[in-house]
């Protein structure tokens, strides 16, 4: 233990000698490759526990030129062993699931280096100790969840989902970049504790400008309305995938950004507007979504936005460790809930709620498991999510009464839509073409094991916030009540309006429909800023460029090649005409001579 | 000596070459080859030699008669990285025209010609010998392209001479008036204090004009997506890995220290056309059709990033310059390896017409993902540490203009990707069923390249500590250290 | 100021022929002319009393000199070209730039 905690890098290190391992080995390795990769994501959680008491920081120097230096560090603090444990457990239980559910799959291999790249930039990226790092981390995970989703390259569907995940996160990172050189600039460092150090002494429109920059970061990261479009159509990547990255980690990582740069944010109140303004708009917006989306893993990614949401709104009122909180039941429930649409996937052959129904009796343990995770995502006592969304309404209502109110109604529509998708899957009569069947027990297995960790983890909050250093909120009975009593009634109307057809309830089609698209906020985006940059970069091209820039040096080539034209008329090869225009020189110097001389 | 071996083993090596070249191609590019390699030991020693010493510096050459030789070398933290890249993109090249046919004994015996133009320019210490290798460089690239380009070389080649010789004419009168005015040649000699204060704004613009085309700078950047479809592989290879980079050499070299308070005045200027390039390029690479167009465009944008850097202008972005630089010799040449490996197999470079090839080509096409990724400046690869410096560094002195640099980095992340989503991803294409991945060679060509960019993003103190002294005296002239 | 005169007027005719005739041997017999004038003007102005060098008539002998020497040049070039049967000068337009 005492290496791990001596090392926490090891985190970082092992998985990634490990996907080095993999990549070198892609055709040998075979169905050995889960067990080989599960190594890493077993290290980081070993790092974790051995952390827990405070773990170690060190550096390494990076850059150095003349006085100016520029470390790589880390630093096993609090927050960092919390995340280290949540991408431990959801990693390796990812990778075991995996085993399954990719079984037979071509890319068997490279997708388990993936993954465990994938744990080692999430490693990196929360041990970081400067900005640096972080952003390494940061962007490295994005690139791995680029690969990721595009893991069946030859579907074009998700070769372009993989590709507008890396852009529109892409937009939030130069965003971070921009916050990253306003702090250099103010602080001469990027190592957090000095960044953060000097963070009260920071002029207030320096500090309000680096916390948007790195809010938005954030929001691109963590899919935040009007940087959340990428997410849905991440879904196109394997079903475990989404789990671990867009639903319990990587995502996640906007939130422990915030949480970890906080004394940023103190300093800092416009940005915290902002995230609360945009974590209250996503959470709403994103659960009526959800309410509308006909495909299992639509339903659970919309649904990771608006939850995604309530943690911004918790950051935004300053209740950090609340967020934190929910990140880490989130992480349990919404992995419990990806891995187990997996397994109906994987033993239903569909992904469309019109063509399931009736699951429960072929797939009792998924089932349970399911249920185990829209009990703990509606907030329904004693489940895990029931304790901590109680944390977040309970704080932002105390702050901001008016977005406290509009969480209220994010939670019972996250009642509604959670029991809408929990019946058209899983009860009323079998609508799939074919037989469905339980999953193995490498799925199910690791469902068992999150299932308990959604369940249960409500109990973690008063630990969880004395290891941050903080004391856990009492529970408040009338909110809790409320929230509760919401949450029943929301779940009753969605039980209720559940219908497995693909046409709504027709007097709100034109609704649905508005609501399944994600209320045009796509289709805005694309109208509004692809379609131009595209049309603008044609335009550089053709005008600009071709004809413009390179018209104008290709016209001087020709001017001159005509002007030489005309000249080399002079030179007719005829021996006289140049005796002429010889003996007409000699006379004009002569003259010029004769003239200047007197 | 030592540097004056440097200069000639490439020299020697294309002679021999020549003369090989009666025999069977397969002697011929072994022999190329084993020249290569030999310079790229040789250097690595010099490197390692010149790096540890203290002061990180070596001269050579004919010193003895000093005052009249012209025959004088010299090694410092600017060149080294720049002379170690020529000899590693040597043997890549060399790799790279494997399969020439038409004529090998020429094509390679032109590469090393190339190849000992360019280190004697890094080499040179000396202004008639830095002009004489600055031109030498134009012929066998001139060549190279005209002899084994593609359909429309004769034009490219044209305009990629006329081009770099009308900024080197200017050049040339710059480097003149400095001699004739100082009565000093030796390149190490020249310091801010030597030239008439009066001509320091004349030289330094003078110079810049020959700089500025090489790098290219926007707007005087049109020859070079033109030279780069045109050029055989090898050709782009060091024509993006090391002749670019002899612009940038050449500002940090002479317009720098000849005019620190010209360069000081123009840097805002400097950053301009720096963010320009940036985005520009990134912008046009986006609408390209064109594989290779693309990475040439890119290319652009990536040199942006230098120019922003130096005239950014403190220590820590001037040794950023270098990173930049090095690691875009690492990765365009990649890029261009791996383009003129997929035109052998396909010969097309047609974005509409590619695709699926992580299917066809898998090693390939994995090489190939890796290296836009590495383009477009991800963590952990070469490109970013010297563009995140430039970028840090660059708040400093431009303020909130860097937005657009942001842009340019959402950009360079869009036309990356789009070339991965054309070539590498999507359904597998009947058309290109059956392609041979690729073979040892192409490997061996490839994959140090990949390693090499590894390697510069974890540790790029292994190219910004060679710099270090040289970017803060540099700084220093300058005002902004 | 005689011989001036007369030399003048022996490099302008000479000028005239060479500038105007067709015929090779004529422009050949020209140039001869425009040589003996300027010749006339060097021997005229290094006669002993009117200069003290005698440089002019050295010049005047080089003169000569080269005058024996293209005309031997200009007769051979002739006589192959006469053999091709091209004796005109506008014949000959490969003096192109």
């Amino acid at each position: 233990m005492s290496v791990l905690h001596e090392m926490p890098y090891l985190a970082v290190l092992v998985p990634l000698a490990l996907a080095v391992v993999l990549a070198a080995g892609v055709r040998f390795w075979g169905n050995a490759a889960a067990w080989i990769a599960l190594l890493g994501p077993l290290t980081g959680l070993a790092v974790g526990i051995a952390s827990i008491g405070g773990g170690t920081a060190g550096t390494f120097t990076w850059i150095r030129v003349g006085q100016t230096v520029l470390r790589l560090g880390y630093d096993a603090n609090a927050l960092t062993v919390v995340m280290l444990l949540v991408v431990g457990v959801v990693a390796s239980c990812v990778m075991v699931f995996s085993i399954g559910y990719m079984h037979g799959e071509k890319g068997y291999v490279r997708y388990y280096a993936l993954l465990s790249l994938f744990t080692a930039a999430m490693a990196a990226l929360v041990l970081a100790a400067d900005l640096v790092s972080l952003f390494v981390g940061w962007e490295l995970v994005g690139a791995c969840s680029f690969l990721l989703i595009g893991f069946w390259y030859a579907k074009p569907s998700a070769a372009e989902a993989a590709r507008k995940a890396f852009m529109v996160t892409r937009i939030g990172d130069a965003a971070m970049l921009l916050g990253m050189a306003v702090l250099w600039n103010a602080t001469g460092t990027l190592e957090l504790s000095a960044v953060l150090g000097k963070a009260a002494t920071l002029a207030p429109g320096v500090a309000t400008a680096a916390a948007i920059c790195v809010l938005l970061g954030a929001v691109g990261k963590s899919a935040q309305f009007p940087l959340h479009i990428w997410l849905p159509d991440a879904m196109e990547g394997p079903t475990p995938v989404s789990a671990l990255i867009h639903a319990a980690t990587m995502v996640a990582a906007g939130v422990f950004l915030i949480a970890r740069v906080w004394p940023l944010f103190e300093v800092a109140p416009a940005a915290r507007g902002l995230a609360l303004t945009l974590g209250t708009i996503t959470a709403l917006g994103a659960a009526t979504v959800a309410l509308a989306q006909r495909d299992i893993k639509k339903v659970l990614a919309w649904s990771t936005i608006s939850q995604l949401g309530f943690m911004f709104a918790a950051l935004g009122v300053g209740a950090w460790p609340v967020a934190i909180f929910h990140l880490v039941t989130h992480a349990a429930f919404k992995a419990l809930l990806f891995l187990s649409a997996g397994s109906v996937i994987h033993g239903s052959g569909t992904q469309d709620l019109a063509e399931m129904g009736g699951l429960a009796k072929k797939m009792p343990l998924t089932a349970a498991c399911w249920i185990a995770g829209v009990v703990s995502l509606a907030g329904i006592p004693p489940a895990a999510g029931f304790f901590s969304k109680d944390e977040v309404v309970a704080s932002v209502l105390h702050a901001a009464p008016w977005a406290g109110v509009a969480l209220f109604a994010a939670s019972a529509l996250t009642a509604a839509y959670a029991a809408r998708a929990t019946r058209l899957a899983f009860f009323g009569e079998p609508r799939g073409a074919k037989p469905a069947h339980e999953s193995p027990w490498t799925m199910i297995a690791p469902l068992a094991l999150l299932a308990v960790g959604a369940l249960g983890l409500g109990f973690a909050g008063a630990p969880l916030a004395a290891l941050l250093g903080h004391e856990a909120e009492p529970l408040s009975v009338p909110i809790a009540a409320t929230a509760v009593s919401l949450a029943l009634v929301g779940a009753f109307l969605g039980w209720r309006s559940a219908r497995p057809e693909a046409s709504a309830d027709p007097r709100f089609a034109a609704l649905t429909r508005a609501a399944y698209s994600g209320w045009g906020v796509d289709a805005f985006a694309d109208r509004f800023v692809v379609r131009p940059a595209t049309a603008l970069a044609r335009m550089a091209d053709a005008m600009g460029d071709r004809l413009a820039i390179d018209g104008l040096a290709e016209g001087v080539a020709t001017m001159a090649s005509r002007v030489g034209g005309l000249l080399a008329e002079i030179q007719s090869g005829d021996g006289q005409w140049y005796a002429a225009l010889m003996a007409t020189g000699v006379v004009v110097l002569a003259a010029a001579a004769v003239w200047l001389v007197r | 000596m030592t540097l004056t071996l440097l200069a000639l083993i490439p020299l020697g090596g294309a002679a021999l070459v020549w003369v090989t070249g009666r025999f069977r191609p397969a002697t011929v590019r072994v022999a190329a080859l084993v020249v290569a390699l030999i310079q790229l030991a040789f250097t690595c020693v010099l490197a390692v030699t010149v790096a540890t010493h203290t002061p990180a510096t070596m001269t050579g050459g004919l010193t003895s008669a000093a005052s009249t030789s012209f025959w004088l070398l010299r090694v410092d933290g600017l060149a080294l990285p720049l002379i170690v890249l020529t000899s590693l993109l040597g043997v890549i090249a060399v790799l790279a025209s494997w399969r020439v046919e038409l004529r090998p004994g020429a094509h390679f015996a032109l590469l090393l010609g190339l190849q000992a133009a360019v280190t004697l320019v890094f080499l040179a210490d000396h202004l008639v010998l830095f002009y004489a290798a600055w031109e030498a460089v134009l012929i066998p690239m001139f060549f190279l392209i005209g002899g084994w380009g593609h359909e429309g070389r004769r034009h490219a080649a044209m305009k990629f001479f006329i081009y770099t010789f009308a900024g080197s004419a200017l050049m040339l009168i710059g480097l003149l008036l400095v001699g004739f005015t100082t009565g000093e040649l030796r390149i190490s000699a020249l310091s801010s204090g030597i030239l008439d204060p009066t001509l320091r704004t004349l030289v330094f613009w003078l110079l810049v004009a020959g700089f500025a085309v090489k790098v290219p700078i926007v707007p005087f950047h049109t020859w070079l997506p033109e030279a780069h479809v045109e050029a055989p592989t090898a050709g782009s290879i060091m024509l993006a890995g090391v002749l670019l980079k002899m612009g940038g050499y050449g500002l940090l070299r002479f317009a720098l220290p000849l005019a620190p308070e010209a360069a000081h005045a123009a840097a805002p200027v400097f950053a301009t056309l720096g963010i320009i390039g940036i985005v520009y390029g990134a912008v046009v690479a986006l609408a390209q059709t064109d594989l290779k167009r693309l990475v040439a465009y890119s290319s652009i944008a990536h040199m942006g990033f230098v120019v922003l850097a130096i005239a950014t202008g403190s220590p820590l972005a001037l040794a950023a310059a270098m990173l930049v630089m090095v690691a875009h010799g690492l990765t365009s040449a990649l890029l261009f390896l791996l383009v003129g490996q997929l035109y052998e197999r396909t010969h097309t470079r047609s974005l509409a017409r590619l695709g699926g090839l992580l299917a066809t080509l898998p090693v390939w096409a994995t090489i190939f993902v890796f290296a836009s990724l590495a383009s477009l400046g991800l963590p952990g690869l070469a490109g970013f540490p010297g563009e995140l410096v430039t970028f840090l560094e660059g708040f400093a002195s431009w303020g909130w203009w860097m937005v657009a640099v942001a842009l340019g980095v959402v950009l360079a992340g869009a036309y990356s990707l789009r070339a991965i989503r054309e070539v590498a991803q999507g359904p597998e294409k009947p058309e290109w069923a059956g392609l041979r991945d690729l073979d040892l060679i192409e490997l061996a060509a490839a994959v140090p390249l990949a390693l090499l960019i590894v390697v510069m993003g974890v540790w790029p103190s292994v190219v910004s500590g060679v710099m270090d002294p040289v970017a803060r005296a540099l700084s220093a002239l300058v005002g902004r250290g | 100021m005689n011989t001036l005169v007369l030399s003048c007027a022996l490099v302008a005719a000479g000028l005239y022929g060479v500038l105007t005739r067709r015929d090779l041997v004529a422009v050949l017999a020209s140039i001869e002319v425009m040589l003996g004038g300027a010749s006339l003007l060097l021997v005229a102005y290094a006669a002993p009393g009117v200069a003290t060098a005698a440089a002019g008539q050295g010049y005047a002998l080089l003169v000569l000199a080269v005058g024996a020497a293209e005309a031997a040049v200009g007769i051979a070039l002739l006589v192959s070209l006469i053999r091709r049967g091209r004796t005109r000068s506008e014949d000959i337009t490969e003096v192109r730039g």
